[in-house]
């Protein structure tokens, strides 16, 4: 899977499987349409953003969310259980001096059930060959200036855990709503590819 | 089944290029990194590739040095591996197996 692909024969191949699967009354016509659409629904960045809002307003929350995100994401009537099975989240936490990226580099992994559909940028070749190897030029390309002293920690999503990345409250946001704070955060930032 | 590893333990990945599908990046092949979680168990995703059962054994996150991996960077890339991909690797002077 690299990015941009429809009209690669992968894809001619998958649109004649599916016609055969339909002409032998395998699947009913539509019916992958319908269960994308069913994975998708309710997947957005703005479950994200609250997620990261509650964490910033919430230590405790904070502190769960680090340890067994999973059951975390209960408190706020979300979960990673829209796919086949439940899936793992692990989500990481920048820091004063470290700051953490997310990539799967052998496909496209992604927390889709919780924020919907990655952008583009995150399949394309590119972002998933080069931000393992040089993660700060990667990062300035995307106009994140990290200072020399922060730490870079890359997860790769090569398994079965998806990843989120808690962004650091941005200062001079002290009395904001988890509302408001909700709105700084974007889905750069959830990705690491920006700093909220 | 037991995890052969925790956290805090030094493991080295399989040099190994295998024919068929497989989860170890090749970039972090037969490399030494630092065992920091348990990521769950699960069935090894190259034998379900294979259309094979299998049972479910631990994953872990393994942080490895940039320079470990690409012989030069100052930042760290932890990969999320199964155990079957990983052999013990001694600490020397820690008394560690």
């Amino acid at each position: 899977m690299s990015g941009d692909h429809s009209s690669a024969p992968v894809a001619a191949q998958v649109r004649h499987v599916e016609a055969l699967l339909e002409e032998r009354g395998v699947l009913d016509a539509g019916e992958i349409d319908r269960r994308i659409e069913a994975f998708l629904a309710g997947g957005s960045p703005l479950n994200g953003a609250r997620i990261v809002a509650r964490a910033w307003l919430d230590p405790g929350f904070r502190g769960r969310l680090l340890t067994d995100a999973n059951t975390a994401l209960e408190e706020l009537g979300l979960s990673m259980g829209g796919g086949l099975q439940e899936q793992r989240l692990k989500v990481v936490a920048n820091t004063d001096d470290e700051h953490n990226v997310v990539v799967c580099t052998l496909c496209s992994c992604y927390p889709i059930a919780l924020l919907g559909p990655s952008p583009s940028w995150y399949k394309s070749e590119a972002y998933r060959s080069r931000v393992v190897r040089e993660p700060r030029g990667v990062l300035r390309e995307f106009g994140l200036e990290l200072p020399a002293s922060t730490r870079i920690t890359v997860w790769d999503a090569s398994a079965e855990s998806r990843y989120l990345v808690l962004p650091r409250r941005p200062e001079g946001t002290a009395g904001r709503t988890e509302e408001e704070l909700a709105g700084l955060v974007t889905r750069n930032g959830l990705i690491g590819t920006a700093a909220v | 089944m037991t995890d052969r590893f925790a956290p805090g333990d030094l493991v080295r990945t399989s040099s190994r290029d295998p024919a068929g599908h497989s989860r170890l990046p090749r970039y972090a092949r037969g490399a030494v990194g630092e065992v920091v979680e348990v990521a769950g168990h699960h069935p090894l995703a190259d034998e379900r590739a294979r259309g094979r059962t299998a049972p479910p054994q631990a994953v872990y996150h393994v942080r490895f040095p940039a320079a470990e991996l690409f012989g030069e960077g100052d930042h760290a890339v932890t990969v999320e591996l199964w155990e079957s991909y990983l052999e013990p690797v001694d600490r020397r002077g820690k008394g560690r197996p």
